[in-house]
């Protein structure tokens, strides 16, 4: 077959929203941009453990303690999964990385941001999660099989770290003053980065278009946004706390908010490197591999220890 | 002392250990050496750290003064925390987190099988449960400590180690006191004497198949029965406890 009927099988697999497997011929660019979102996505999961994991050791509660845990480790489980799906497109774990430590491949920018107070550890799973997961369920149906695969899996764990987030927000928000206070304060500092999740303003995205051709991405990053302020705003007013944009307002003409964009200044800076936390969280994951170099290598000599006796038996 | 006295205390001791060397362990998640093996110890951190839930919920019904378990956790202060000191010790090297959780698991397993059969019934439903996750965590701690001990020259280093740093603190796992005399006499409590020649045997067979020194003639520490601690105890609990007793009227 030439390239150009190729060509045709693939588009055809789009057009009939059937799923692209690993064995099956894919353009060049398609594999490209997949192997780049699927390990952002992975190293995002990877690193958003620290920020997290930060409060497993002051854990306020036995249960919040032993909840936090298994979120935390569920977050690893996703990026064992994302890991394991990139590797199906030709790229070893190794690879991917030494592009992490190196600074060459991007994760989430949000887990640049620090978690300062245990409210915190209730805004990321209620807001960076739930953001999370309106660009993640349009990728259960994404068109490469492997990657929606282990999205539907992903998406089912990531509701629940929702209504965990959402449980620890209510615990403050009617709990004491002191409490309250600390809930609005993690709100106040969460609110915009967590608007940045979805992307730049579609003008500005570079990415978008053939994701969406090639039904990696459903919806645009702007038409996402939207949806996640509609959605989050009546939690907000459930807590009793307060969305930290004067501009914030309903528009019924479009059956939705009005709302102040987030600072793209800010989010180009985290991006490049610039934000609160992104040289501990890269020099956190080095320090990990780094030290745990001994320990893969021991299992490799033991290993070939053990065959070589077996083999000899 | 009183049998419920003794239970009470029994059961925060047991449910102590747990606590702080989930609380140890948990320093790990996220900076395993590698995805899989961060993904299995924060499994086993799970279990330990519910393990202890379950026993310090337990030993506040049993204290009956309307304690509950967080109360217990989070508003005792070091010198009334009963865990064993090893529990409390630093993770060190990823050989030492794992030579001592091998101890521990071996310990562990041969404990909850006897506590399974106690006439207690919570404990011995709690050690039920307990035994299938510690067959699990065994497993695994044990086939690393053979990785580490015939695996490389700088892990058999760092192994042999770990075991002779930590070997000093095994002795307080099998010490008896009266609260296991009055609980024994009621076959609530375990004969720790039964459990000590099990888990000799174990760890002289593992430590032998992975070419490591089984340490001898070694002065062994004690005091946490009485709740005696080494000095880390106190900045465990510092940092455990900050958020109840910064905030104490605030529930979570």
């Amino acid at each position: 077959m030439e390239i150009n009927k190729f060509e045709e099988v693939f588009e055809g697999k789009l057009a009939k929203n059937e799923m692209v497997e690993p064995k099956d011929w894919m353009p060049e660019n398609y594999r490209k941009h997949l192997i780049r979102q699927i390990s952002q996505h992975a190293h995002s999961e990877i690193v958003g453990m620290l920020p997290e994991g930060n409060w497993i050791t002051r854990a306020p509660s036995l249960r919040a303690k032993v909840v936090l845990l298994a979120k935390v480790q569920d977050e690893g489980g996703h990026g064992l999964y994302l890991y394991t799906a990139a590797e199906t497109l030709g790229i070893s774990r190794d690879e991917l990385l030494t592009n992490l430590h190196t600074g060459k491949a991007k994760y989430s920018s949000i887990f640049n941001y620090p978690t300062l107070t245990w409210a915190d550890i209730g805004a990321v799973g209620w807001l960076v999660d739930g953001a999370a997961i309106m660009n993640q369920v349009m990728l259960q149906r994404a068109s490469y099989g492997p990657y929606a695969r282990a999205m539907v899996r992903i998406c089912k764990e990531e509701s629940f770290h929702q209504r965990q987030g959402f449980e620890i927000m209510t615990h403050l928000a009617f709990g004491t003053a002191d409490q309250k206070a600390m809930a609005q304060d993690a709100l106040n500092r969460w609110w915009y980065p967590t608007m940045m999740m979805f992307g730049p303003p579609d003008a500005d995205s570079p990415n978008s278009e053939n994701a969406v051709k090639w039904r990696i991405k459903r919806e645009t990053n702007d038409q996402l946004r939207q949806k996640f302020v509609n959605q989050t705003v009546p939690q907000v007013e459930y807590l009793g706390l307060t969305v930290p944009d004067v501009n914030l307002k309903w528009n019924e003409a479009k059956k939705g908010y009005d709302f102040s964009e987030p600072n793209w200044v800010e989010f180009k800076n985290v991006i490049s490197g610039n934000g609160p936390c992104n040289k501990e969280r890269l020099a956190a994951r080095n320090k990990a591999h780094d030290e745990g170099a001994w320990v893969r290598e021991a299992a490799q000599v033991f290993a070939k220890k053990r065959s070589e006796v077996y083999a000899a038996a | 002392m009183t049998v419920n006295d003794a239970l009470f205390q029994y059961t925060l001791r047991l449910g102590d250990t747990n606590l702080i060397l989930g609380q140890r362990l948990s320093e790990w998640t996220g900076h395993g050496p590698f995805l899989e093996e961060d993904l299995a110890l924060t499994n086993i951190t799970l279990d330990i750290t519910g393990t202890a839930k379950s026993l310090l919920e337990y030993a506040a019904l049993v204290e009956g003064k309307s304690r509950t378990a967080d109360d217990l956790a989070y508003l005792r202060n070091d010198r009334h925390y009963f865990n064993a000191q090893i529990t409390e010790l630093p993770n060190g090297d990823y050989a030492r987190t794992i030579v001592r959780q091998a101890i521990i698991d071996c310990f562990d397993f041969y404990f909850y099988t006897e506590l399974a059969k106690s006439k207690d019934e919570t404990l011995a439903g709690i050690a039920q449960k307990s035994i299938k996750e510690v067959t699990y965590h065994l497993r695994h701690t044990a086939s690393w400590v053979e990785r580490f001990g015939d695996g490389t020259e700088e892990s058999h280093n760092k192994a042999q180690t770990a075991l002779n740093e930590l070997w000093q603190y095994t002795g307080e796992l099998f010490e008896m006191n009266e609260i296991d005399e009055i609980l024994i006499k009621e076959g609530i409590a375990v004969d720790l004497n039964l459990v000590k020649a099990k888990w000799e045997q174990y760890m002289t067979d593992l430590l032998q198949k992975s070419t490591l020194v089984k340490p001898e003639n070694v002065f062994m520490q004690t005091g946490s029965r009485k709740g005696i601690h080494t000095e880390y105890l106190a900045f465990i609990l510092a940092e455990m406890q900050a958020l109840p007793r910064m905030y104490p009227d605030a529930k979570w």
